[in-house]
């Protein structure tokens, strides 16, 4: 009785990263932290960047919080796709990400780019789900900008 | 229960005459996600009825002009539909035509009473505001419920004027926790400001325990009526309360206006809120003097459409019958939230089994988020709330994060509610069940994609 639309906001691997969440729960040491809040829907997440020591790599993304199904995913999918690489490369996949969801699904993600988080595109259709899509991402960004300045 | 008797007597609307309230209302026969609309989201806002878009219609097109303002044939005729607005206005509520003040909406309303408050707390009004000057020691009563609406504005009032906020806690069940009223409610005790309906819970406040307590110490009582006019017949004078406010667009009524009700003693003693013109006798460069409430209250331009289109409103309930609305909606009220508690993982929040409950239902699916809840029911056409509905403090107590709400009105029927039943039983299904728990090793099925750096 679902339909198309719906079976493709809520792929199969989003309900399985929100049920199962990747990098989920923080731990001691991180380099910098963001919270983010939606205030739509009161939706909440700390997440917390790990450096290799010496390095600008991204050793592990750590995060916390509540959220709906999208959000959940997409802290996880983010959290698998970035886990190992440097802070600008991680920019450039937020960068890449938020011009996917900002386009009403008329942007095709880039599988290189964003690896299983294109999954997510199918939010970028529903208006009011962006924000959810984008919470982490969003966190991450602001996570980055801190160490940077640290 | 501070429903009248008659309400409990009138007959709930048959089924043939909510058809025939639903052939008023263009929007109730349109589709969505090719599913008929069910719109059960009169809470957050009211669909509207032809009549009410006729009267604005018909205003704006043989009468528009300016009121209070002008001698031109069409200002006089204005003014005069304008004025009687507010008279049904205030024949709805038992209220004095001079006691009714035209405002955007019940936050605004709030706002008002708050502001002026405040400019008495600095000196505005002179001798006959003093006695509604705040200063520290003084205290605002409010209650765990308040919509964000009911709630800000008094933080924001109590840190003006160095005033205690304290506010009536709630029990597990959504009821005030009344027990230590006598402590909360005392001598230092200025203003009690609750909520007469919990737009969240759907629990109906027992008014006259706490105004006959705010009377005993001679404090001030407003009351935010937004889910009780819609829903059942408001009488302000027998309530004895000293304000009340609430909104025309979750009544049929049309965005942009709404009503202060003010007892007319009070709001002439007001310093005003908004100033400017149209609410004031003479000006000169140094000062101002103000004219009696309602106009006092009134600065600028008004919002006429909307109010001919809420007095429109307020006639089309009017010849529904408010006891008959009520009955219908206590009715569909039982219903929703006995069919959700009977859905395995659902918690519904406020009045338990058989306690009265106004005709809406805010519920919880475990382990499912009420965005998801929400998305999931809108492929099926159906609208509902997601989210906090403006209520986080109450939220946070009830140990929820968020809820999706039902809210039904007149043209509800029993089969959409029976659609919303059916559809949150298979929210679960679709979901799966509740996380399991993170995963620390990376999701083994994911193809490797991960791109150069
Ligand atoms: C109980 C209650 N109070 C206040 C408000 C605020 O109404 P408005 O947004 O129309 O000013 C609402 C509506 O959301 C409400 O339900």
């Amino acid at each position: 009785m679902t339909s198309a639309e719906l079976n493709g906001l809520y792929q199969q691997m989003i309900l399985d990263h929100a049920r199962t969440p990747y990098g989920f729960g923080l731990t001691e040491g991180a380099i910098s932290r963001s919270h983010q809040v939606n205030p739509t829907c009161g939706d909440e997440i700390t997440l917390e960047l790990h450096l290799e020591p010496g390095t600008d790599v991204v050793s592990s993304v750590r995060w916390e919080g509540h959220g709906c199904a999208i959000s959940q995913a997409s802290a996880s999918l983010f959290a698998d796709l970035v886990d190992g690489l440097p802070m600008p490369e991680i920019s450039t996949r937020i960068d890449s990400f938020r011009e996917v969801m900002r386009s009403r699904g008329t942007i095709d993600p880039d599988e290189r780019l964003l690896g299983d988080a294109v999954v997510l595109a199918g939010a970028s259709r529903y208006v009011a789900r962006v924000k959810c899509a984008m919470l982490a991402w969003v966190a991450a960004e602001h996570a980055i900008s801190l160490a940077k300045a640290a | 229960m501070t429903m009248t008797s008659s309400q409990t007597v009138a007959q709930p609307l048959t089924h043939s005459e909510i058809l025939a309230i639903r052939e008023d209302f263009p929007i109730l026969s349109t589709t969505v996600n090719a599913h008929p609309l069910v719109y059960l989201d009169s809470g957050a806002t009211s669909q509207k009825p032809r009549a009410v878009l006729d009267a604005e219609r018909t205003f704006l097109e043989t009468e528009n002009s300016a009121v209070h303002r002008g001698a031109h044939t069409l200002a006089a005729l204005a003014t005069e539909t304008f004025e009687n607005a507010r008279a049904t206005v205030a024949r709805f509520i038992n209220a004095a035509d001079d006691e009714i003040v035209w405002t955007s909406n019940a936050t605004e309303g709030l706002n008002l009473i708050a502001y002026a408050f405040s400019n008495a707390s600095v000196g505005r009004g002179g001798i006959e505001a003093k006695r509604f000057a705040l200063s520290p020691g003084d205290e605002i009563l409010v209650t765990e419920m308040e919509h964000h609406a009911n709630l800000i504005p008094w933080q924001e009032l109590a840190a003006r004027t160095g005033a205690t906020l304290r506010f009536v806690p709630i029990d597990d069940g959504g009821s005030l926790r009344l027990e230590s009223l006598d402590e909360l409610v005392n001598a230092r005790t200025r203003i009690v400001a609750f909520t007469h309906v919990s737009n969240v819970l759907g629990v109906i406040n027992p008014v006259e325990l706490l105004v006959a307590r705010a009377r005993a110490v001679g404090a001030l009582v407003v009351l935010d009526a937004c889910q009780s006019a819609p829903h059942f017949a408001l009488d302000v004078a027998a309530l004895d309360v000293d304000f009340a406010v609430f909104s025309g667009h979750k009544m049929l009524g049309p965005t942009g206006v709404g009503v202060l009700y003010g007892r007319s003693e009070l709001l002439n003693a007001m310093p005003p809120f908004l100033t400017g013109g149209s609410m004031i006798t003479t000006v000169t460069m140094e000062s101002a003097e103000f004219l009696p409430a309602p106009q006092r209250f009134e600065a600028g331009t008004q919002r006429v459409s909307q109010a001919i289109g809420l007095a429109a409103a307020i006639d089309y309930l009017d010849a529904v019958g408010m006891d008959r609305i009520a009955a219908h909606e206590s009715a569909l009220g039982a219903k929703l939230a006995d069919g959700l508690r009977a859905i395995p993982g659902v918690r519904v929040l406020g009045p338990g089994p058989g306690e009265a409950r106004v005709g809406l239902a805010s519920f919880d699916v475990a382990g499912i988020h009420s965005h998801d809840v929400g998305q999931f029911l809108d492929d099926r056409g159906i609208a509902v709330r997601v989210g906090h509905h403006c209520t986080q403090p109450l939220h946070r107590r009830l140990g929820v994060v968020s809820t999706t709400r039902a809210s039904a009105y007149l043209y509800t029927t029993d089969d959409e509610v029976d659609e919303l039943l059916a559809g949150v039983a298979d929210v679960s299904a679709f979901f799966g069940a509740a996380r399991r728990g993170a995963r620390d090793e990376r999701p083994a099925e994911r193809p490797e994609m991960r791109g150069t750096l």
